[in-house]
């Protein structure tokens, strides 16, 4: 088997997790800029992440024969701040060029807040400008379905930026086919506890298709599981899955949006 | 391949790869709302939106798992003025949409 990790959070995890996911099959991890589970006090914090990001993590994934790649952003629950958020926004432009960046992200919201509104504009317009792949992530639970549809809104208003170029991520029952329908990727989160369990995101497969959709375990400093797509694909195969279709979900799928980004390349 | 829904299994293979997992989750829930019960005090927004979510299990409704999450968002269109937290509570605190 084999499979990409389109979403980690790796900076938060242990040594251990890379070498479980090079034995399980993994062939590249990309992690989004997010939260670190405290506010960051200013842009400084930031440009110190964005080079852990860049330079650091790249390194420490190579020790385990894995490709690492990007995406910068403030993340959502950093948002309210509309200043640090412009300070930090600015920072981007100068870590695009960066060789394991692959766009914007994990932009979006998280209380669905105007400032949060306003913050998620600014890095859509980034995007634009920079020609740069998008990656959401939807808000929590009660929030998740507003705040999809506020994110929805607002990318789909741009002019300048092809749904084709966008993963809406930590999509659910009640969001998927809102996503699909407008044209972008939606992306399946592997949770223990909240988002979607392996069988409930093989149900959403097998109920809306797997054109447009990849699986992600979003791993983090929290409770989360970062073999959580290996898992899934078992969950698959003892549903009787063919191998073809299990690797077009968590390979193939990942390849064909992350290629958009040039910059995107497996070892060989 | 496949661009829309499939069915894989027969009804029988889903009861027998899922029937004890959900049996075990529907007897938590069931031993929570006891232990809720048990406990001294009111009942908030969580619990009375779970109450209501418990309904959409009933009854011919082909999409049980989007009704219950439905339920549980927050029915609002517009932004709010401001995020005051960055935690999400489960449920909505108005009224059960």
């Amino acid at each position: 088997m084999r499979y990409i990790e389109p979403h980690a959070h790796m900076v938060s995890r242990i040594t251990d997790d890379y070498t479980e996911m090079a034995l399980a099959g993994c062939a590249a991890v990309c992690e989004p800029a997010f939260w670190a589970g405290f506010d960051r006090s200013s842009a400084d914090g930031f440009f110190d992440y964005f080079c852990q990001l860049t330079e650091h993590e790249p390194k420490r994934a190579a020790k385990f024969g894995l490709p690492h790649f990007s995406w910068l952003c403030i993340n959502p629950k950093e948002s309210e701040g509309v200043k640090l958020a412009e300070d930090v926004i600015a920072l981007i432009p100068k870590f695009l060029e960066r060789p394991n960046v692959l766009g914007i992200g994990e932009i979006g919201l998280n209380k669905n807040s105007r400032n949060e509104m306003r913050v998620l504009e600014m890095h859509v317009e980034l995007a634009a400008r920079h020609n740069q792949l998008i990656l959401v992530h939807t808000p929590h639970l009660e929030d998740k379905l507003k705040g999809t549809r506020l994110i929805l809104d607002v990318i789909k208003n741009h002019k300048n930026i092809h749904p084709g170029r966008v993963i809406i991520d930590h999509v659910e029952e009640h969001t998927v086919k809102l996503v699909l329908d407008a044209g972008m990727w939606a992306g399946m989160t592997l949770y223990p506890e909240s988002k979607c369990s392996p069988p409930r995101a093989v149900d959403m497969l097998e109920v809306y298709g797997n054109e447009r959709v990849w699986m992600n375990c979003a791993c983090d400093w929290g409770v989360s599981d970062p073999l959580a797509v290996p898992k899934t694909a078992l969950e698959m195969k003892k549903r009787g899955h063919s191998a073809e279709a299990i690797d077009k979900v968590i390979f193939q799928n990942p390849l064909k949006f992350l290629s958009q980004c040039p910059k995107f390349k497996l070892a060989s | 391949m496949y661009s829309s829904a499939i069915n894989l299994m027969t009804r029988q293979q889903v009861l027998d790869l899922y029937f004890m997992d959900a049996r075990s989750k529907l007897i938590d829930l069931a031993a929570f709302f006891d232990r809720v019960d048990r406990a001294n005090g009111e009942d908030d927004f969580r619990i009375i939106a779970l109450r209501t979510a418990l309904k959409e299990l009933s009854g011919e409704n082909k999409e049980k798992a989007k009704s219950v999450l439905m339920v549980l968002s927050d029915p609002t269109t517009e932004p709010i003025a401001n995020a005051t937290t960055k935690a999400a509570a489960g449920a909505y605190p108005g009224a059960p949409n």
